[in-house]
C-alpha cells in the first residue's frame, strides 16, 4: 500500500473566509469526480441496495428466518420461497436477509472500532514526537502477530464467558466485532501517522501554532479534517476486511451459532449439501463476494476522488 | 550490510519474545481443563497429581520460561539428535500434546509436507502468473488487457477462499467430475499414473490460493513498473537505440522488481494463514487443519506451538524482506 501515503500532501486546508456567495463545498467536487468512476458508482449502488435489503427486507419479506417447516424442506426456488428452503424447511431468502443484517453490521461496527483505534494511534504517533517510537514499535509488534490463528484462539477462550454475560447472540457479536477491530487497526495507524507527519510541516499548522492554538484544538480543528480522506479510504477497506474475516470465522465453525445465521455460517452449513444442492452455497457466497467487491470498488473510486491532483481534470 | 543485517536480527528477538508472551498470556486465561476427559471415578487427588505431571502446578512465569526452554532449546536438540544420532536431548521433557500425549513437534513434522506442497506450489504458481500480467498491464496501461487484469485482481481480492474453493468444487468435481473434491494425503507418487492423480488433486487447492496471490502481486508489479516506466533512465536507454525488449525486460524490470521481491517475501506467512481455510475446504490434513482440530479439542500446547510457529514465519519473512531490500537497493542500507 504505497499510494495513500503520498495521496494527501496537497489537500486544501479549511478555508476560514467565505468568498463566494453560493459556497460550494469541496465534497461536491469529490462527488463529481466519484461519479466518473463507473465501477465505484456501481459498487455504491449495490452496497446501498444491500443496506436497504438488510434493513427494510424483514418488513417486506415477513417469513421468520427461524421458522421450521419440515414438510417444505430442501425445496428449489419457487414463488413461495424464491431462494428455496434448507434441510429444515427454513426459508433461504429470510435467512439471507437476517444473515446479511448480522454480517453487514459486524462489518460496519468492526470498521468503526478499528478506525477509531487506528486514527488515535496514528494521530498520537504522528503529532507527539515522544510517543512516536513507542507507538510505532507497538504497531509493528501487532503486525507481526499471526492474526487468523490468534483470532481463532481468542474466540475459543472468550466465547463462553461473554455468552454467559451478554446472552448467546450479543456476546458473540461483541466478541467478533471486538477481535476484528483490535486486530485490524494497524494499516490505518501507519497511513494516518505518515500523513500527520507531513501535515505538521505545513505553514497553516505553524500559523495556527503561532496564535497559541492548544494541542487538543490543533488536532481536532486542523489535523483531523485533513487526514479524513485516507481514513475514509481505509474505512472502505476495513468493511471489506471485517466482512471477510467474520465469514471466515463462521466458516471455520468458530463464529456465530448456527441458529443465528450470518452469510459465512450459511455458506458453512450449505457445504454439507454440496453434492445434492450445489446452488445453496451460491447465495451466501455471492452475497459476501459481491458486497466485498462493491466496497472495494467504492474505496477505489474514493481514493481517486479524494486525490486533489486527479480531481477536476 | 553486515551491521544492517545484525541490527535487524537483534530487533527481531524482542518481537518474538513479545509474541510468545502474548500467546502464552492468552492461553493462561483459557477455561479449558486437560483433565476434563478423565473419568469421574478418578479421585481428585490423583487428578491433581496428573495435573502436576503435565506441569500445570507451577506459577505462570516459571511455566513461560519452561516453555521457552522447551521450544528453543530442547526441540532443536531433538532435531539435532534425529539427524546425527546423538543423545543430547534424552530424558528432557518435550512439548507434549494433550490430545495424543506425544510430542507436538513430531505431529507438526508429519503434517508439514502436505501444507508445504499445496501452499508452496500455489504461491510459486501465483507469482509466476502474476509477474507477466503485471508487466504487460503496466506496459499497455489502460488497454483492454489492463482493464481485464484490474477486474480479475479486484475479484481475487474480494472473493474469499472459502467461496472460490467451494465454487471450484461445485463446478469441477460435482458438475464435471474432473477433479476429486478431497485431497488424499496418503497418496504415494511412485510412477507416472500416480503422479497424474497427485497433479489432479492438487490443481484445485493450488488454483484457489494462487488466485489470491496473483491478485496482489500483479497489482504491485503493475504499480512498480508504472513508477519506473516514466523515469529518465528509460528514455536514455531508448535513445541509445536499445530494443524495446531490452529496455522493458532488463532495465525497467530489474528496477521494478525491488519492491515486488520484498512484497513476495512478506506474502509467504500470510499465505500460510490463508491456507488454514483452504485446507479446511479441501480437507487437506496440513498444519492449518491441525490448528483447527487442536482448537476444537482444547489442546493448548498444540495451539500454542502452532500459533508461535506462524509468528516465527512472519518475523522471519519480515527479516528476509528487510535484508533483501537492503541487498537490492543500496540506498536503504546506509540509513
Amino acid at each position: 500500500m504505497t499510494e495513500p501515503v503520498r495521496a494527501n500532501t496537497a489537500v486544501v486546508p479549511p478555508q476560514p473566509v467565505r468568498v463566494a456567495p453560493a459556497p460550494r463545498s469541496q465534497w461536491w467536487g469529490v462527488w463529481d469526480q466519484f461519479r466518473t468512476h463507473k465501477g465505484a458508482l456501481a459498487g455504491l449502488g449495490f452496497f446501498v441496495f444491500i443496506l436497504l435489503a438488510v434493513t427494510l427486507g424483514p418488513l417486506l419479506w415477513t417469513i421468520d428466518p427461524t421458522f421450521i417447516d419440515i414438510r417444505a424442506r430442501n425445496q428449489g426456488p419457487s414463488l413461495a420461497h424464491p431462494f428455496g428452503t434448507d434441510q429444515l424447511g427454513r426459508d433461504t431468502l429470510a435467512r439471507m436477509i437476517s444473515g446479511g443484517r448480522t454480517s453487514v453490521s459486524v462489518g460496519l461496527m468492526a470498521m468503526v472500532l478499528s478506525l477509531i483505534l487506528g486514527t488515535l494511534v496514528g494521530v498520537l504517533a504522528g503529532y507527539f514526537k515522544r510517543l512516536d517510537g513507542l507507538l510505532m514499535r507497538f504497531t509493528d509488534l501487532f503486525l507481526a502477530l499471526p492474526l487468523l490463528p490468534l483470532l481463532l484462539v481468542i474466540i475459543l477462550l472468550f466465547r463462553d464467558p461473554l455468552r454467559a454475560a451478554f446472552g448467546p447472540e450479543t456476546g458473540i457479536f461483541i466478541l467478533i466485532v471486538g477481535v476484528i477491530g483490535i486486530t485490524s487497526w494497524m494499516q490505518t495507524a501507519r497511513i494516518v501517522r505518515g500523513d500527520v507527519l507531513a501535515l505538521k510541516e505545513r505553514e497553516f499548522v505553524l500559523a495556527a501554532r503561532s496564535i497559541g492554538t492548544p494541542n487538543r484544538r490543533m488536532i481536532t480543528r486542523h489535523i483531523l479534517p485533513n487526514v479524513l480522506s485516507p481514513i475514509m479510504v481505509s474505512a472502505t477497506l476495513g468493511i471489506a476486511n471485517a466482512i471477510i474475516t467474520e465469514s471466515a470465522l463462521s466458516f471455520l465453525g468458530l463464529g456465530f451459532p448456527s441458529d443465528f445465521p450470518t452469510w459465512g455460517r450459511l455458506l458453512f452449513d450449505s457445504t454439507d449439501y454440496l453434492q445434492q444442492y450445489p446452488e445453496r452455497v451460491m447465495w451466501p457466497g455471492l452475497a459476501i463476494s459481491l458486497t466485498v467487491l462493491s466496497v472495494n470498488y467504492i474505496g477505489d473510486g474514493l481514493r481517486d476522488a479524494l486525490d486533489p491532483r486527479i480531481r477536476g481534470r | 550490510m553486515l551491521t544492517f543485517t545484525i541490527r535487524r536480527l537483534i530487533l527481531s528477538v524482542p518481537t518474538l519474545l513479545f509474541i510468545a508472551l502474548v500467546i502464552f498470556l492468552l492461553l493462561e486465561l483459557a477455561p479449558g481443563d486437560p483433565m476434563a476427559q478423565v473419568p469421574m471415578t478418578v479421585p481428585p487427588e490423583v487428578k491433581e497429581k496428573m495435573r502436576l505431571a503435565l506441569g500445570l502446578g507451577e506459577p505462570g512465569h516459571i511455566r513461560f520460561w519452561k516453555w521457552l526452554v522447551q521450544f528453543f532449546w530442547i526441540e532443536p536438540l531433538n532435531l539435532f539428535d534425529h539427524y546425527f544420532g546423538t543423545t543430547f536431548a534424552e530424558g528432557k521433557l518435550r512439548v507434549i500434546s494433550w490430545q495424543t500425549r506425544s510430542p507436538v513437534m513430531d505431529i507438526v513434522v508429519q503434517r508439514l509436507p502436505q501444507t508445504l506442497w499445496v501452499v508452496g506450489m500455489a504461491y510459486i504458481v501465483g507469482v509466476l502468473i502474476a509477474l507477466p500480467i503485471g508487466i504487460y498491464s503496466a506496459y499497455r496501461q489502460y488497454s483492454l488487457f489492463d482493464q481485464a487484469g484490474t477486474f480479475v485482481s479486484m475479484i481475487g481480492y474480494s472473493v474469499p477462499p472459502f467461496f472460490s474453493g467451494v465454487l471450484l468444487i461445485v463446478i469441477f468435481s460435482v458438475q464435471l467430475g474432473w477433479f476429486p473434491s478431497i485431497y488424499d494425503t496418503t497418496h504415494v507418487v511412485n510412477d507416472w499414473a500416480s503422479f497424474k492423480v497427485q497433479l489432479r488433486q492438487m490443481i484445485m487447492p493450488v488454483m484457489v490460493l494462487a488466485l489470491q496471490t496473483t491478485a496482489q502481486i500483479s497489482r504491485y508489479m503493475r504499480a512498480s513498473m508504472l513508477d519506473n516506466l516514466n523515469q529518465d533512465y528509460v528514455r536514455t536507454a531508448r535513445s541509445k537505440g536499445m530494443s524495446e525488449m531490452v529496455v522493458v525486460m532488463v532495465h525497467v524490470l530489474r528496477n521494478s522488481m525491488i519492491p515486488v521481491v520484498t512484497v513476495i517475501a512478506l506474502g509467504v506467512p500470510s499465505i500460510f494463514g490463508g491456507a488454514i481455510i483452504t485446507e479446511q475446504v479441501f480437507k487437506v490434513n496440513g498444519i492449518g487443519q491441525l490448528l483447527i482440530t487442536a482448537i476444537q479439542a482444547n489442546d493448548l500446547p498444540m495451539v500454542q506451538t502452532l500459533t508461535f510457529i506462524f509468528a516465527i514465519l512472519i518475523v522471519v519473512f519480515n527479516l528476509i524482506a528487510d535484508i533483501l531490500y537492503g541487498v537490492l537497493d543500496p540506498r536503504i542500507r546506509y540509513d
